[in-house]
């Protein structure tokens, strides 16, 4: 308790310093991810990549950030058994924050696809299994959280397949695909905003002071989506029917007119990125907030305060602009195999799969949801070539994350408790 | 910092642009083949062999295009289509040029003159085997391009259409091949005979050409029925 006193304004000072640090790698590297597809089927431009992310990463930490944070938070350990050593569970997050972004630089410097959320919550077992104890984890919490890394990518993959094929149905098998494209895109508008905001509005609002019922939320995401389809309407008006002399389909209006659309998915992938892995830097920062906040009391069910997201948000935001824009630029243009419809196919299903999973708290891996949406198009047919290798890799960096992240956090951790008692 | 991606990395590089690569020195040969002919028809027998080494470094590098994708066809790629009937594919796109190749070779070898009479019939023969290899060129030029609706309806219809006018022309050669070898079969009296066999030998080859070439569209159609 007296440590706590003692040194708490010196706690949450590295609190935010490791968590910027934290949050800075991921924007300088997983934002490439979420953004690369869009940028690679080349529906927008580099810049405007930067400034959707910008934007949308930023929104998604702050309304929709809350849930998986709380999970991180106090999710994964018991908080009843650090009533008595508040200060275990401050060096513990604080070495977990150091762990991860540390893995990252590493990993990232090698080229190894390792995932933030990963590293994050392998961390956090890391010095609770070593610092307290076996017993002081939530097993059942990381079997679910664990379990939801295969799913994801599963259900992303089932998503994009079905987006796919309705897509292959409705509009590239119709006997006019641009006239159909112009009449059903605009639906596939509503459904990119419909999801977003529902999900946002039933999960994210509640620390903003918006708490929503059902019904009302459904109303506003409703008219949301008619928002959202309605620009979509006006940007498609534009689009003229271009016709190459060889192309007896006119597939590249079509591909046209999905590129405004991939602009959509686009900010909402960029969105559901920072919802779900803004709370890889904000939640361990948040805890140690909280415990010092609250004079040692761990299980006190505290507020996220408003400005720890922005923190988050924020530092997302200086990592895409100091070094994020060059790792967008090489993955979108090493991605040359993708088409906008193709790519939109793979990033809403993605984009929906994270938003689901941050309003139910759950740390999902992006990267990997969106290999499994893109593999989930692949299924469908609609990818030329696919490299099945890369799947190995990511597997493996899979396997050697969490027990990276968790070796470096116990690390970490001692040398805490030995500079501070 | 990043010096391999895994999003960059999972997109393996299309083999259908390297059969495209193929196809497309295919025709340059055939191409090639019409202007030795009128070489040859001219007996300017330099510029024959400049015209057949052209030929035949055409069909060398459609050769190591061959090899190239057979090689970089690794088992790890997730391809919407069968590696096998792939592998198939470009083994009978491959013995396109090997066969206009044959041809070039052999009418230079033995400087091979046509009787005046047979020539516009033979021409128009060639000329026709020469757009039936254009033909398959397309049809794969534009499966290609639909690729990206992931196979629907339409591209069948496509290939279909594009197949019926592969057929279409390969009867036209068929059907030309009948009324040339008719020709010379009332020429054979005044013909040297060994002139004759090798004559009959080069038309057989045109007509192979053509034949070829249609194998090619039954091998997409298979391709696209699975």
């Amino acid at each position: 308790m007296t440590i706590i006193a003692q040194h708490g304004e010196l706690f949450v000072i590295l609190a935010c310093l490791f968590g910027f640090f934290m949050a800075w790698g991921v924007g300088a590297n997983d934002v490439a991810n979420a953004m690369g597809t869009s940028v690679g089927s080349k529906a927008i431009t580099i810049r405007q990549a930067i400034l959707i992310a910008i934007v949308f990463e930023f929104l998604g930490a702050w309304l929709a950030g809350g849930e998986v944070t709380s999970t991180i938070r106090k999710g994964i350990i018991d908080p009843d058994l650090l009533k008595s050593d508040p200060q275990l569970l401050v060096y513990g997050m604080l070495a977990s924050l150091l762990a991860s972004a540390i893995w990252l630089m590493v990993a990232s410097r090698k080229g190894w696809p390792v995932s933030t959320t990963h590293s994050v919550v392998g961390a956090i077992v890391g010095f609770a299994v070593a610092g307290l104890g076996p017993g002081s984890v939530h097993w059942t919490a990381i079997g679910q959280i664990v379990s939801s890394w295969l799913t994801s990518p599963l259900l992303a993959g089932v998503i994009a397949y079905l987006l796919f094929r309705s897509i292959q149905r409705l509009i590239f098998e119709n006997d006019d695909p641009f006239a159909a494209a112009k009449r059903y895109v605009p639906g596939y508008m509503f459904l990119v905003g419909f999801i977003i905001a529902m999900v946002t509005l039933l999960k994210g609002l509640s620390h903003l002071g918006l708490p929503l019922g059902f019904g009302e939320s459904l109303l506003l995401s409703l008219g949301i989506g008619a928002v959202v389809m309605l620009i979509g309407i006006l940007l498609e008006r534009r689009i003229g029917r271009t016709k190459k002399s060889d192309d007896r389909f006119s597939f590249s209006g079509v591909e046209q007119i999905f590129g405004v659309l991939m602009m959509f998915t686009a900010c909402a992938m960029a969105f559901a990125h920072g919802s779900n892995d803004v709370a890889n830097a904000v939640g361990p920062l948040a805890a140690v907030v909280s415990v010092v906040a609250h004079q040692g009391s761990v299980g006190a069910s505290a507020e996220l305060p408003w400005w720890i997201l922005i923190l988050g948000g924020g530092g997302i935001v200086v990592g895409l602009v100091t070094y994020g824009h060059k790792v967008i630029a090489t993955v979108g243009t090493g991605i040359t195999e993708l088409t906008p419809s193709r790519g939109f196919a793979a990033t809403l299903a993605a984009a929906t799969t994270v938003v689901l999973a941050s309003g139910t708290g759950l740390p999902i891996s992006t990267t990997h949801t969106l290999v499994g949406a893109v593999l989930g198009v692949g299924l469908a047919r609609g990818m030329r070539a696919l490299n099945l290798r890369v799947l190995g890799t990511i597997v493996i960096s899979w396997l050697v994350t969490l027990p990276a992240g968790a070796a470096l956090s116990i690390v970490f951790f001692f040398m805490l408790k030995g500079m501070f008692g | 910092m990043v010096t391999s991606n895994p999003f960059s990395a999972l997109f393996g590089r299309s083999p259908f642009q390297p059969l495209l690569e193929h196809i497309d020195k295919t025709t340059e040969c055939a191409d090639l083949l019409l202007e030795f002919f009128e070489a040859a028809h001219e007996s300017d027998w330099s510029r024959a062999t400049e015209l057949r080494n052209r030929i035949s470094d055409g069909e060398h590098e459609a050769d190591e295009l061959k090899t190239r994708i057979r090689l970089n066809l690794p088992n790890s790629m997730f391809l919407p289509v069968s590696r096998s009937d792939l592998l198939e594919l470009i083994s009978v796109q491959d013995k396109i040029a090997n066969k206009i190749k044959d041809v070039a070779g052999i009418m230079l070898g033995r400087q091979m003159q046509l009787p005046d009479s047979m020539v516009g019939p033979v021409r128009e023969y060639l000329q026709t085997a020469v757009a039936t290899v254009h033909q398959t060129r397309q049809a794969l030029a534009e499966l290609d391009d639909l690729l990206e609706s992931g196979f629907g309806r339409n591209v069948s219809e496509m290939l279909n259409h594009q197949i019926r006018e592969l057929h279409r022309l390969e009867h036209l050669a068929d059907d030309q091949q009948v009324v040339v070898r008719r020709q010379l079969f009332s020429l054979e009296n005044e013909l040297p005979p060994v002139d004759v066999i090798f004559l009959y030998q080069i038309i057989d080859w045109i007509g192979e050409v053509s034949d070829r070439a249609e194998r090619v569209g039954s091998r997409l159609q298979i391709l696209m029925a699975r």
